[in-house]
C-alpha cells in the first residue's frame, strides 16, 4: 500500500455523528448559535461593573485568607441548628410521605386518588426550596420553623415520589398471596407491600437526610434559620474571612453527610 | 414427644419475622431515632402557638393570591426569559470547565496522581456549595446581575456534571482505546478517537439533565441579586403583592414542568 492511499483513506474517515440526519444536525447547530447571540444580547449587563470583577475577586480572596474561626461559638450554633432542622424535617417527612406515596401508586388506589396525589407531588416538587422557604417565612415569621417546614415539603415530595414508583414496580405475587388469605387492605399493605419497599424507603430517606443537611445551609439566606443567615450576613458586611470559615464548615458538613449516607445505604443493601 | 418439641421450636405456630435479639436491636434503633427527633425539635425552640392560627393565615394568603394578576405578565415575562437564559448559558459555561476536569478526575485518563487529586477536589468542592451561596460570592465579585447568576449556576454544576462524566469515562470499554493506541496515536488522539465517542452520549444526557435542574435553581438567584425572575418575585413578596406572586409562581410552574418534559424527551432520544 502506498502512502498516498493511506492518506486518502484516513482523510475520508470521520467519527459517526450522534445525530444521523445532516439537515437536523446543521439546523440544531444554527439554532443553537442564534440562541446564543440572542440570549447574550438580551441580558442586561453592566459590563463596566463586570470587568471590574477581576481586581475585586482578587481583593475578596486575599481578604478571605486566612479563614477566621475565632467566632466559632456562632459558627457551631448555626451548624447545629442546621443539623437539627435537617433531622427533624427528615423524620416528619418520612412519616408524611407514606400516605402520600401509597396514594400515588397507580396499582393500589383508584384513578382519581392517584391523580390528586401525583399532582400534589408535582406541585410540591416544582418550587425551589428557597421560594418555599420565603413563603413560610412570610406565614410563620423568621426562624427555624420556616426552614423545617420547607425541608419537610421537599422531603415529602421526594420520598413519596420514589416510594410510589417502587410500589408500582414491586412484584404483585406477594400481594396476591396475602390477599388470598383474606387479609384486609391495611394487612395487605403491612405484609404484602411494606416488606418489599422497606429497604428502598430507608435508602431514599437516608439520601434525603443528606440532601436536607445540604439545603438546611441555604434556607437561612431568606431568614429560615440555620447557618445560612450567618453566612449571608458575613457577605453583606464584607466579613470575608469569616465567610470562608463558614464555607469550609459547610463543605465539611456536606462531606460527612454524603459519606454517612453512602455508608448507610451500602449497609442496607 | 421430644421430636415434636423440636419441631415446635423450629416451626412455631405463630410465625415471627425476627428473633428476640433482632427485635431488640431494631427497638434500640427506633428509640435512638426517636430520641434524635425529639431532641432536635425541642432544641429548635419552635413557637407552637404559631400553628394555632396557621390555617387562618394560609386561607388568608390563598384568598389574597387568587386570582393571579394576569396583567402583570408583561412585567414578569422579561425576567422569566432572563432566568431561562441564565440557566442555559450557565450550563454551557459548565461544559467547558467540567469536561476537561472530568478527564483529570477519571482514573484511567488522568495524567498523574496530583492531577487526579486536583480534579477530584474541584469536583467535590464545587458540588458541596449551593448555587445560592455561589451566587452570594459572585454578586460580590461581579456586582448584581445575570453575569453573577451565570457563574453561580456554572460553578455549582461543574461538580455534578463532572462527576457523572468522570464515572462514565471510568466505565468505558478499553478495547477501542487499545486499538487506537496500537496505531501509534498520540495521547490526545487516543482521547479524541478512543474515549470521547464512548462518553459523548452520557455527556449530552448529563448536560440536558443539569439544564433542567438549573432552570429550577435559577428562579431563586434573584433573591441574592443574581438576576432572573427571583428579583421581581422577592420584591413582590416583600410588598405583600400576593396576586403578583401567584402569577409568577404559576409562570415558574409552567416553565419548570416544560423544561422537565423537554429534558426527559431529549434524554430518551440520546440514550
Amino acid at each position: 500500500m502506498s502512502a498516498e492511499t493511506t492518506a486518502a483513506t484516513t482523510a475520508q474517515w470521520s467519527r459517526p455523528p450522534l445525530i444521523k440526519s445532516t439537515l437536523l444536525r446543521h439546523t440544531i447547530t444554527v439554532l443553537g448559535l442564534l440562541y446564543l447571540v440572542w440570549s447574550i444580547g438580551s441580558l442586561e449587563v453592566n459590563w463596566e461593573r463586570v470587568l471590574d470583577g477581576l481586581p475585586r475577586a482578587s481583593n475578596i480572596f486575599t481578604r478571605m485568607f486566612p479563614p477566621d474561626f475565632s467566632r466559632w461559638a456562632l459558627l457551631t450554633r448555626g451548624i447545629i441548628e442546621s443539623l437539627e432542622m435537617a433531622f427533624a424535617a427528615t423524620i416528619v417527612g418520612m412519616v408524611l410521605a407514606i400516605p402520600l406515596g401509597l396514594c400515588a401508586a397507580g396499582n393500589l388506589v383508584p384513578k382519581p386518588v392517584y391523580l390528586v396525589a401525583r399532582s400534589i407531588i408535582v406541585l410540591l416538587r416544582t418550587f425551589h426550596e428557597v421560594i418555599v422557604a420565603i413563603m413560610f417565612v412570610k406565614i410563620f415569621g423568621f426562624g427555624p420553623l420556616a426552614g423545617v417546614l420547607t425541608l419537610i415539603v421537599a422531603s415529602v415530595s421526594f420520598i413519596s415520589k420514589l416510594i410510589a414508583e417502587d410500589i408500582e414496580n414491586m412484584s404483585s405475587g406477594q400481594v396476591e398471596a396475602i390477599k388470598a388469605t383474606g387479609a384486609s387492605f391495611p394487612k395487605m399493605l403491612l405484609y404484602g407491600v411494606a416488606p418489599q419497599i422497606l429497604p428502598r424507603y430507608l435508602g431514599v430517606s437516608i439520601y434525603r437526610l443528606d440532601a436536607n443537611i445540604r439545603h438546611s445551609t441555604v434556607v437561612g439566606i431568606v431568614g429560615a434559620g440555620g447557618i445560612g443567615a450567618t453566612l449571608s450576613a458575613t457577605f453583606s458586611r464584607y466579613d470575608y474571612d469569616f465567610s470562608l470559615a463558614i464555607l469550609l464548615a459547610i463543605i465539611a458538613l456536606v462531606f460527612i453527610g454524603e459519606f454517612f449516607s453512602t455508608w448507610a445505604r451500602e449497609k442496607l443493601r | 414427644m421430644s421430636a415434636r418439641g423440636t419441631v415446635q421450636t423450629r416451626y412455631p405456630e405463630v410465625w415471627k419475622k425476627y428473633t428476640p435479639g433482632q427485635s431488640a436491636v431494631r427497638a434500640l434503633w427506633y428509640i435512638g431515632i426517636m430520641f434524635v427527633a425529639v431532641w432536635s425539635v425541642r432544641h429548635l425552640d419552635i413557637p407552637w402557638f404559631y400553628f394555632l392560627d396557621a390555617h387562618v393565615q394560609i386561607m388568608d394568603l390563598g384568598t389574597r393570591m387568587f386570582p393571579p394578576l394576569w396583567s402583570f405578565i408583561e412585567v414578569a415575562l422579561p425576567p422569566l426569559m432572563e432566568t431561562i437564559h441564565i440557566a442555559t448559558l450557565g450550563t454551557i459555561v459548565t461544559f467547558f470547565i467540567a469536561f476537561p476536569t472530568a478527564f483529570l478526575a477519571a482514573r484511567n485518563t488522568t495524567p498523574n496522581t496530583t492531577a487526579w487529586l486536583i480534579g477530584k477536589f474541584i469536583l467535590v468542592s464545587t458540588r458541596s456549595i449551593n448555587t445560592v451561596v455561589w451566587a452570594l460570592l459572585f454578586v460580590a465579585i461581579f456586582g448584581p446581575g445575570p453575569v453573577a447568576g451565570i457563574w453561580a449556576i456554572a460553578f455549582r454544576s461543574i461538580g455534578f456534571v463532572g462527576k457523572l462524566i468522570a464515572e462514565a469515562i471510568e466505565e468505558i470499554d478499553e478495547g477501542p482505546v487499545e486499538a487506537i493506541e496500537a496505531t501509534g496515536a498520540s495521547r490526545l488522539q487516543v482521547l479524541l478517537m478512543g474515549v470521547l465517542p464512548q462518553v459523548l452520549p452520557v455527556v449530552y444526557g448529563t448536560m440536558v439533565y443539569r439544564w433542567d435542574i438549573n432552570i429550577r435553581e435559577s428562579t431563586v438567584l434573584g433573591f441574592v441579586g443574581a438576576g432572573g425572575i427571583g428579583i421581581q418575585l422577592y420584591s413582590s413578596i416583600n410588598q405583600f403583592a400576593w396576586s403578583q406572586v401567584s402569577l409568577m409562581l404559576s409562570l415558574i410552574l409552567v416553565v419548570v414542568i416544560i423544561s422537565e418534559f423537554v429534558s426527559a424527551a431529549v434524554r430518551g432520544k440520546i440514550t
